[in-house]
């Protein structure tokens, strides 16, 4: 167990050093940061003192061996664009993101696993065919058209429901959140449902294929023949060993969503990290870009530790494996 | 169920009832036509494919002529709607470009980037997958690590860092020749990795034959076995991959043009097409981002559905 562990944490450390070393390189050798800082009037000699106090005259390994430490004390320099602290502004648009990831995952999660269930049991009916139609649909539509679609639905024609920005927000110490407010709840709800679909059909067609497999087995048809009752079956026994597949790919997905929100937020206008991101790209901020990409791996990568070593607590043959491979 | 395992007709027989004949007798024609909602799938493609390549042909208006567009005609609704013009059937835009043809243009762009990042990506896949598998030791290392790396984010967020990279190198030359290119490079960049993965595999298989060894046996130098022998051996996988990768760089080109980061209002793609739409979605003009919307998941949907039915028909194991 130790050595999966262990072996799991230096292939996460080793993908975070790749990472870093993109990031670095992007930050270093694409465009010359040095004019992105300055005006047009500064002259040479301010320039190369400039260079000089920032330490670009250093060998490169220094310079990388210096931005990976100020990385960690979460120093990313000056956004280009904004001439803020880049820590600031992901800072302030972190909980953004975090809230309409976790919402739409509890949303994927609440509606997926019940829809999942329903379709493995009664998989003949005209209701099955139609949500695994749909779900067909919801995995080919674009995240962006769902948005667009949802905008034009419930809140251009029924007007229902807002279509930008986080509504009000409660600050709560360094985090925001739009949860306590009620024009906050309502502006949620779309972004979180087109996030979402993606994340709720493969819940839904993973629950009902796990579900398939496990209404097979042995220990169910025992399970009836004792003469539980279907619900004791179904939901006591059939759907708990569905269920550690299913939290896995959640977790693993949570990591995309966090990437996918980029496009939601940008339809919805949602003041998260995404929407920064994006605007660097456009304006080619190279300080935000690698402090973004730096955070999200650092996220993807957390995550799938976590779950690796979850998997390897609940499964007892993973711990085998690591131990003989 | 169809019986895959059902031996293939004989050669013989094959040169004697000709090769049209053995094809329409094949397992994978057999199994197409079994499945209507295939069929459905291969026709709406097939439609949708054609009416693009003949664009120039047969859309009523050419978007890209200026002197045609009148910005009188701008913001008309569809033909059937109470104020709509007969000649715009779907409806203008903002600048009085028919909808229709700008979908059918927007269409063949959608398409070109498609194809070309999809041949890009198994371009790039393929090579490094056939070098991995065939050298081993630390080249194979290095670089089924850096796959690992790779997979580890989605496509869309390499695919905008690769844009945002090629901006900032370009600086302000960049224009509108090259944003198909650099649009064509994020997409065909960011997905190489599953083929590299596939290729490698069945490599590592291949290059233990007999067929290899004897190859080598000859003296004939490693790239001329790779590409002249091995690669014939590993390419079915592939086709699948590739099917299924052309729906999904089809929707990464709409979402990066609708990010504003793919191809610009002038040259429109159905992702652009659907960006522009949606700044008038609250006047109420719903009809600029809905149909090209309409016609890019329907592309996607159709070509997905092909995708899936070539990969169930290619690997009897999956079914």
């Amino acid at each position: 167990m130790l050595a999966f562990l262990v072996r799991r944490a230096l292939q996460a450390l080793l993908v975070m050093l790749v990472v870093a070393l993109i990031a670095f390189t992007l930050f270093r050798f694409v465009g010359d940061p040095i004019n992105q800082m300055v005006g047009l009037e500064t002259t040479q000699a301010e320039r190369a003192q400039l260079r000089e106090a920032l330490g670009l005259n250093d060998p490169v390994i220094v310079q990388f061996v210096r931005f990976a430490w100020h990385a960690l004390q979460l120093d990313f320099g000056v956004s280009y664009q904004f001439k803020q602290p880049v820590v600031t502004l992901i800072g302030e648009r972190f909980p953004a993101t975090i809230e309409l990831a976790f919402v739409s995952a509890v949303v994927a999660l609440l509606l997926g696993i019940p829809m999942g269930v329903y379709t493995a049991l009664h998989r003949r009916s005209w209701i099955s065919t139609a949500l695994l139609t749909v779900s067909l649909l919801g995995i080919s539509l674009p995240v962006f058209l769902t948005g667009i679609l949802l905008i034009f639905v419930f809140s251009v024609t029924l007007g229902v429901l807002p279509s930008f920005g986080r509504g009000e927000v409660v600050h709560l110490g360094f985090w925001t959140t739009g949860l306590l407010t009620a024009s906050g709840l309502r502006a949620i709800i779309l972004p979180a449902i087109t996030l979402g679909l993606f994340q709720l059909t493969l819940v839904m067609r993973l629950v009902r294929s796990e579900m398939l497999e496990v209404l097979r087995t042995d220990y169910i048809k025992f399970a009836r023949a004792r003469g539980l009752t279907d619900r004791a079956v179904n939901f006591g026994h059939a759907l708990k060993n569905t269920l550690v597949p299913v939290v896995t790919i959640v977790g693993l997905q949570l990591g995309s969503v966090i990437a996918f929100a980029i496009i939601t937020e940008t339809v919805f206008q949602w003041p998260g990290m995404g929407l920064l991101f994006l605007i660097a790209v456009q304006s080619a901020d190279i300080p935000v870009m690698a402090a973004y990409l730096l955070l999200v791996a650092a996220i993807f990568v957390t995550i799938n530790l976590i779950v690796d070593l979850f998997y390897a607590l609940i499964d007892p043959r993973i711990r085998v494996d690591a131990r003989t491979a | 169920m169809i019986d895959v395992d059902a031996p293939l007709p004989s050669t013989g027989a094959t040169h004697r009832r000709g090769r049209l004949a053995a094809l329409l007798d094949h397992d994978l024609v057999y199994s197409f036509t079994r499945s209507k909602v295939t069929v459905g799938a291969a026709l709406v493609t097939l439609l949708i494919v054609l009416a693009a390549v003949l664009a120039p042909w047969i859309a009523p208006h050419d978007p890209f002529d200026l002197r045609q567009l009148n910005l009188l005609d701008s913001h008309l609704p569809p033909a059937w709607a109470a104020d709509g013009d007969r000649r715009f059937l779907l409806g203008t835009d903002d600048q009085g470009r028919d909808v229709l043809s700008a979908i059918l243009y927007g269409a063949r762009i959608s398409l070109s980037v498609g194809v070309l990042s999809v041949a890009l990506a198994a371009l790039v896949g393929i090579a490094l997958g056939l070098i991995a598998g065939y050298a081993g030791g630390a080249l194979d290392s290095l670089i089924m690590r850096g796959a690992d790396v790779q997979l580890t984010f989605p496509a869309i967020l390499i695919a905008l860092l690769i844009d945002g990279t090629m901006r900032a190198l370009s600086g302000e030359a960049r224009n509108e020749d090259t944003a198909f290119w650099v649009l064509v490079l994020s997409i065909g960049l960011s997905s190489w990795v599953q083929y590299a993965r596939t290729v490698r595999g069945s490599t590592l298989v291949e290059k233990n034959k007999d067929y290899v060894q004897a190859a080598r046996l000859i003296g004939l130098d490693p790239t001329s076995i790779l590409f002249r022998h091995v690669l014939p051996n590993v390419m079915g996988p592939v086709l699948v991959i590739a099917t299924i990768n052309f729906g999904l760089a089809i929707i990464l080109e709409a979402t990066l043009s609708f990010l504003g980061v793919g191809l610009p209002p002038t040259e429109p793609s159905l992702g652009t097409l659907i960006s522009i739409g949606n700044k008038f979605l609250f006047a109420g003009e719903w009809w600029i981002a809905i149909f090209p919307g309409l016609t890019l998941a329907g592309l996607v949907l159709a070509v997905n559905l092909l995708g899936d039915w070539l990969r169930d028909a290619l690997n009897p194991k999956l079914r």
